[in-house]
C-alpha cells in the first residue's frame, strides 16, 4: 500500500525527520518506474534536477531553517511549460529535441518554494485536444480505467496526480484542458482568472485564452500551489497587478448563505444521465451546506464552442507560425527557404495541429475575417456579458465539468467536431476570463469519476476555492 | 458546401504547410462540418456589439511605472543557438534566398 502524500503531509514528515526529500523523490521515481510504462503520463524525467533540489531541501531540514510551503513536494510539469535544461516537446515531433534555455516563471516560483520537479508530462500536441490522443508520443491512459482516456489536453498531469506519481502538477487550460482531465481522472484541477498566473515560459497556443494552473490531491493543496504561482510578473505584460489574497486562509471561511447560480443551459441535451445524477446530488450538497440555490440563465452558452473554435484556431495559426525550422526544433531540408518551411511544418505537426492551423488561417483570411473572426470576437463579448450579468445576482456558478465521463481510447478520434463538443461546459469560462475549478463529485458505478465545476467572478479565486473546499470536506468527493 | 478543395490549398499555402492529397480531402470534409456548425453564430444579431480581443483592461495589467530602457548585457546567444537546426554562430543559417 503506497502512501497518499499531500503538500502539508510532506512538509510535516520532513520537519519531523520521518522522511528525507531524497527518499521521497526515490519513492516517487519507483512508482513512476512501475506505473508509467502503462499510463504514459510522463514523457521526460528530470532526475538530476530533482535530486539537486531534494538535497537543498534536506540541507534546509538539517540546518533547522523554516521550510518553504512546497518543501520537498514531488511535482510534475506539463510539457508545454519551459524548463531550463529539461526537454520540452509540447507533445510534438516539431520540438522533439528542444531544450529550453530558461524556466517558466511558474516553474521558477515552484522551485523557489521548495518543490521537487520530477519531470514533464504528456499532453495533446501544443495543448490541442480533449483526450490526450493527439500527442505525438502516444496517448495517456486513465489510471481509474486504463481502457479510457484521461481527458486533455493536460492528460499526463491529471493522470500523474490521480495515480500517485506526483503530489501535484501544473497543467494549462485554454478551453478546458485543466478542468476536463481533472474531472475525468477524479482530481481537483483549477484554472485561475485570465492574467492571474504568469505565462512567461508557457509555449503559446491561443494567447487570449491560455492559462497555467494546478492539479492536486485536495482543494487545500490547490490553494497552496495557486498562492505560489499567482501574481504579477514583470516578464509577462498580460499578468494582472491585482493583489493575491491568502487563499489558504480564505478557503476556511464558511459558505453558508452564499448564492449559487445553476444555469439551465448547462443541463440540456447531450449530458450523460449518470453524470447528471451526480451533479444534481452535488448541488443538493451545497444546499445542505446552507448555500442559496438560484436558477439563472446564460443565454449565449450554446454559442461558446463555435466562438471558441474560431478564436482559438485563429490565435494558434498565428502563434504556430514561429515553427519554421530556423531557430529551434525540426528542420526538413528543401531546395528553397519556402520549401524548407513547408516541408518542416508539414512533417513536424500532427493531424489536429494542422487541422487547426488551416481552420485558423481560413477564418483570418481576406474575405472571411468579418464573417468568422470578427463575428467570433463579438459573440465572445456576449458570452462574457452572460457571466457579468450572472455575477450581479450570484456569488458563484455551479455546472458539470464535462457532459460525459472518460470515454474509451479511439472512441471519438474520427470526428473532430464530436471531440470539440467535449469542452461544451468549460470553454464558456475560458472565453469570459473567469476562474474555474473542477472538483471530484463521485464516481459512476464506483469507477468513472465525475467532476463538478465552480466558476467565480474574475479574480474571485477565493470564492471558488472556498466552495470547492467546503464541498470536498462535506463528502462531495464520494457522492 | 462551406469550403472547397481550392480554399484548403490556398489556406495551406498561406500557412506554409505541405499537405498530402489525403490530408487535403480529409481536412476539406472535416472543416466543412466544423464551419457548418460555426454558422450557428449567424443566428445572433451582433451589429451593435463590440468585439473582444482579450478580457483584461489596460489598468488591470499596467505597471505603475515603466522600467527604464537600458542596454544590459545579454549572454544567452550561445544557449539559444545551441537549439538551432543549422547554427553558424552568431547566425542562424537558412537555405539561400538571394540569387547572385
Amino acid at each position: 500500500m503506497t502512501t497518499t502524500w499531500t503538500i502539508d503531509g510532506v512538509r510535516g514528515a520532513l520537519a519531523a525527520k520521518k522522511i528525507s526529500a531524497r527518499e521521497l523523490a526515490d519513492e516517487y521515481y519507483k512508482r513512476i518506474e512501475a506505473r508509467n510504462p502503462e499510463l504514459n503520463a510522463y514523457l521526460t524525467l528530470s532526475n538530476k534536477r530533482a535530486y539537486a533540489q531534494a538535497q537543498r531541501v534536506d540541507e534546509m531540514v538539517a540546518s533547522g531553517k523554516a521550510l518553504p510551503p512546497l518543501a520537498g513536494v514531488p511535482m510534475a510539469i506539463k510539457d508545454v511549460i519551459s524548463t531550463r535544461g529539461v526537454k520540452t516537446t509540447c507533445g510534438s515531433k516539431i520540438l522533439e529535441n528542444y531544450v529550453p534555455p530558461y524556466d517558466a516563471t511558474a516553474v521558477e516560483r515552484l522551485e523557489k518554494a521548495g518543490a521537487v520537479i520530477l519531470g514533464k508530462t504528456n499532453c495533446d500536441e501544443f495543448a490541442m485536444g480533449s483526450s490526450n490522443e493527439n500527442s505525438a508520443y502516444g496517448p495517456v491512459r486513465n489510471p481509474e480505467a486504463t481502457d479510457r482516456v484521461p481527458g486533455g489536453s493536460s492528460g499526463g498531469s491529471a493522470a500523474a496526480v490521480a495515480a500517485g506519481l506526483a503530489v501535484a502538477a501544473l497543467g494549462t487550460d485554454t478551453g478546458g484542458s485543466i478542468r476536463q482531465p481533472g474531472a475525468l481522472c477524479g482530481v481537483p484541477a483549477m484554472m485561475g482568472s485570465y492574467g492571474r498566473v504568469s505565462r512567461y515560459g508557457l509555449i503559446a497556443f491561443a494567447s487570449s485564452l491560455d492559462r497555467i494552473g494546478p492539479f492536486a490531491k485536495n482543494v487545500k493543496d490547490i490553494a497552496t500551489v495557486m498562492q505560489i504561482i499567482s501574481g504579477r510578473d514583470p516578464n509577462d505584460s498580460t499578468s494582472a497587478t491585482a493583489a493575491v489574497p491568502d487563499y489558504r486562509a480564505e478557503i476556511e471561511k464558511p459558505v453558508k448563505g452564499l448564492r449559487i447560480g445553476i444555469p439551465k443551459e448547462y443541463f440540456g441535451e447531450g449530458m450523460d444521465a449518470e453524470v447528471r445524477k451526480k451533479i444534481e446530488a452535488g448541488i443538493e450538497l451545497f444546499k445542505r451546506l446552507g448555500c442559496e440555490l438560484r436558477e439563472i440563465r446564460m443565454p449565449h452558452t450554446d454559442y461558446a464552442i463555435a466562438t471558441y473554435y474560431i478564436i482559438a484556431t485563429a490565435e494558434a495559426s498565428s502563434n504556430l507560425a514561429r515553427y519554421d525550422g530556423v531557430r529551434y526544433g525540426l528542420r526538413v531540408e528543401g531546395d528553397t527557404l519556402l520549401s524548407m518551411y513547408r516541408k518542416t511544418r508539414g512533417r513536424g505537426f500532427g493531424a489536429e495541429v494542422k487541422r487547426r492551423i488551416v481552420l485558423g488561417t481560413y477564418v483570418l483570411s481576406a474575405g472571411y475575417y468579418d464573417a468568422y473572426y470578427l463575428k467570433g470576437q463579438k459573440v465572445r463579448t456576449l458570452i462574457a456579458q452572460d457571466f457579468r450579468d450572472a455575477f450581479s445576482k450570484v456569488d458563484a456558478i455551479v455546472t458539470p465539468t464535462s457532459p460525459v465521463p472518460a470515454f474509451r481510447l479511439g472512441e471519438r478520434t474520427e470526428d473532430p467536431l464530436q471531440m470539440y463538443l467535449a469542452d461544451i461546459y468549460t470553454v464558456t469560462g475560458s472565453l469570459a476570463g473567469v476562474p474555474g475549478i473542477s472538483v471530484p463529485c463521485g464516481k459512476i458505478c464506483g469507477k468513472l469519476p465525475v467532476g463538478l465545476q465552480v466558476f467565480g467572478p474574475a479574480f474571485g479565486e477565493s470564492r471558488v476555492l472556498q466552495l470547492a473546499r467546503a464541498f470536498e470536506e462535506a463528502g462531495g468527493t464520494d457522492l | 458546401m462551406k469550403i472547397s478543395r481550392e480554399d484548403v490549398i490556398r489556406v495551406a499555402e498561406l500557412a506554409y504547410l505541405d499537405l498530402s492529397e489525403a490530408e487535403l480531402e480529409n481536412y476539406r470534409n472535416q472543416l466543412d462540418a466544423i464551419l457548418e456548425y460555426i454558422g450557428k453564430l449567424d443566428e445572433l444579431d451582433t451589429s451593435n456589439v463590440e468585439p473582444m480581443a482579450q478580457v483584461l483592461t489596460d489598468d488591470q495589467t499596467a505597471d505603475a511605472t515603466l522600467r527604464e530602457d537600458l542596454v544590459v548585457p545579454c549572454g544567452v546567444a550561445e544557449d539559444v543557438l545551441s537549439q538551432a537546426p543549422d547554427p553558424e554562430p552568431p547566425y542562424f543559417r537558412v537555405p539561400k534566398v538571394i540569387e547572385r
